[in-house]
């Protein structure tokens, strides 16, 4: 028997899991409710690193273990991998925090002056010491979600923008249909229990500088990361403030984020500004994803910071259990 | 225990409530280590629209006591501000005041400190003032209404320990009767137990456990600590001194040789 799937919200999580479904065979059907692609989805904002590794500086061994598959993941269904790596640099005054950041991580290697000027010749002269995980990848997150509908439409599903649905009229319109709601922070009227954490980060463009991999320049107060993109572009991000609000980005955090790309490079000071964004992180209290069930529809959010990393991770939880009723029973019911 | 403003805590260790892994973290510290008060900051711009609510909520929920913290502001009128709104958030009259004076090493503005003391004690807030170990500058902010000292063990965040003992010695000393904590620089359990054993009533602290790689872990640790020195303080501690002095009587042992 096919079975057949609605999923509501076309961001990181709901085209994960169209295509992880799509894979196993599964009909599908996506409702978005904005009329583009990444408009309404916070991760159209995200830093798009595939980082387990650095992550675990500051979350569970979950997001390790669930985030090592996403770079294949990824690679399997976009063009947009690129595996070089991640550096994490601090200045020399704040060395203690490179040291505490590999006293909490592993899989890195220490890299002494003259390396980091031989992967990174724009830093040169820069910084002393530095930690290179070489199993992390990165991607272009906005051409990574464009990749996924690409591979849905190959794959005859169409994404039905502008349409605004809810899970009980979807359960009257495809009575024999499993729904995945896969809203974000939209859900919070559905899971109580999810927060925002507010994230603001700024693109970039500079040609005086070029990274060929995501740096991160730890600061006991400005922690920040800049990753490459492509034509001379940057994401630099992200705040982290316990706040539901989508907002304009605050004078302070973009003091900040800019002092903080301006300490890696002061290149940097000259670069152009070209997009200020800002969105929430849909998050549980434990900072890590979940699926819920309740009836037939599975919600799957609290993606956090970690929307590219560990969606393909969640999409393979909720498809494992579509597929077996006895993974589907024993996943927590939502209140 | 410390008594603030007529009300008894349970937990000489008051803990912040910033840069824990996640919220649960934070909950599982709180939960380990026992303490009874908690700080949180508000950042104006959670504030305005009542947009940090979930957080606040969480906080609520565990049932500890709240003394908001006007965190990072530079001015006597940030502070207050930023005092009135926590007021409403957290419907308590406690305010921890700081009013940083100086970016790299965050220490008080003492001047700004004892104006918006003044202003906020007039306004019916029971300040718990962020202060150095300047006896002159506790002088005032007593004068102004403050029933609690907060003095500094070194810069926030640096861990550094008790960097000036000879201060908090002589505050104590000063102020026999006002409840003294030890806000800031503590890095480890043995810093705050340093703390208590001078005579402090109360140790605050936030990074040394919320950057801990065990946070609920090293919560229970520092909650161990203050619990320690506050007995030995208590105990009345033996003075130092420059000679040995046997543990065991030389007079009347049996010459064997």
């Amino acid at each position: 028997m096919t079975h057949s799937v609605c999923i509501i919200g076309a961001g990181v999580a709901g085209l994960t899991c169209a295509c992880e479904l799509v894979d196993r065979g599964m009909d599908v059907h996506i409702f978005e409710r904005s009329q583009t692609l990444g408009e309404s989805a916070c991760s159209w904002f995200a830093g798009g690193m595939l980082a387990p590794w650095c992550e675990r500086e500051s979350a569970e061994q979950a997001v390790v273990d669930g985030g090592m598959i996403a770079a294949d993941w990824w690679q399997s269904h976009t063009k947009q991998v690129i595996r070089q790596g991640s550096l994490v640099v601090s200045p020399k005054r704040d060395l203690r925090e490179l040291k505490r950041f590999a006293r909490l991580t592993d899989t890195y290697r220490w890299l002494s002056g003259e390396e980091i000027n031989a992967i990174e010749p724009d830093l040169a002269g820069r910084f002393e010491q530095a930690l290179l995980f070489e199993q992390e990848a990165h991607l272009d997150p906005r051409k990574a979600l464009a990749d996924l509908s690409e591979y849905l439409n190959v794959h005859n599903v169409e994404i039905q923008f502008d349409t605004e649905v809810t899970a009980a009229a979807l359960q009257s319109d495809f009575p024999n249909a499993h729904i995945l709601d896969c809203r974000g922070f939209a859900a919070k009227e559905k899971l109580s229990e999810l927060r925002g954490v507010k994230g603001e980060m700024l693109i970039l463009h500079s040609e005086e500088v070029a990274l060929s991999r995501p740096v991160r320049l730890l600061h006991p107060r400005y922690p920040m990361y800049l990753v490459p993109r492509e034509e001379h572009q940057f994401m630099l991000g992200a705040t982290m403030i316990e706040s539901s609000q989508r907002g304009r980005i605050t004078a302070r955090s973009m003091l900040e984020l800019l002092s903080a790309a301006y300490a890696l490079h002061p290149e940097l000071g000259e670069a152009e500004v070209v997009e200020i964004g800002v969105d929430v992180r849909p998050s549980f209290r434990d900072n890590l994803p979940a699926v819920y069930r309740k009836d037939n529809v599975l919600y799957i959010n609290g993606l956090y910071r970690h929307g590219f990393l560990l969606s393909p991770a969640m999409a393979r939880q909720a498809a494992d259990a579509l597929e077996q009723p006895d993974l589907f029973a024993a996943l927590p019911l939502c209140a | 225990m410390p008594t603030f403003y007529g009300t008894e805590i349970n937990n000489p260790l008051l803990l912040g409530t910033a840069q824990y892994p996640s919220p649960s973290v934070l909950a599982e510290s709180i939960k380990l280590s026992k303490v009874d008060v908690v700080t949180v900051s508000l950042r104006r711009e959670s504030g305005g629209s009542n947009a940090g609510q979930d957080f606040w909520n969480l906080i609520k929920e565990l049932g500890v006591r709240v003394l908001p913290n006007t965190a990072s502001c530079y001015s006597v009128k940030e502070a207050v501000t930023t005092a009135q709104m926590a007021r409403e958030v957290f419907a308590t009259n406690w305010i921890k005041l700081e009013v940083i004076g100086n970016a790299d090493t965050l220490q008080p503005d003492v001047y700004g400190l004892v104006e918006a003391a003044r202003e906020l004690t007039q306004d019916g807030f029971q300040v718990f003032p962020y202060t150095t170990e300047d006896l002159v500058v506790a002088d005032k902010l007593l004068q102004v209404g403050c029933e609690v000292l907060m003095p500094w063990g070194a810069p926030i965040g640096s861990a550094r320990g008790l960097n000036n003992e000879y201060g908090l010695r002589s505050l104590r000393a000063h102020f026999n009767e006002v409840p003294i904590v030890v806000d800031a620089g503590i890095g480890l359990p043995s810093h705050a137990a340093h703390a208590m054993e001078l005579g402090c009533d109360a140790v605050l602290l936030n990074t040394a456990v919320a950057k801990a790689g065990d946070p609920a872990a090293m919560a229970k640790a520092f909650s161990d600590a203050v619990s320690a020195g506050r007995q030995a303080f208590l105990s009345d501690p033996i003075e130092m001194s420059d000679m040995a002095c046997p543990s065991t009587p030389v007079i009347g042992k049996a010459f064997l040789s």
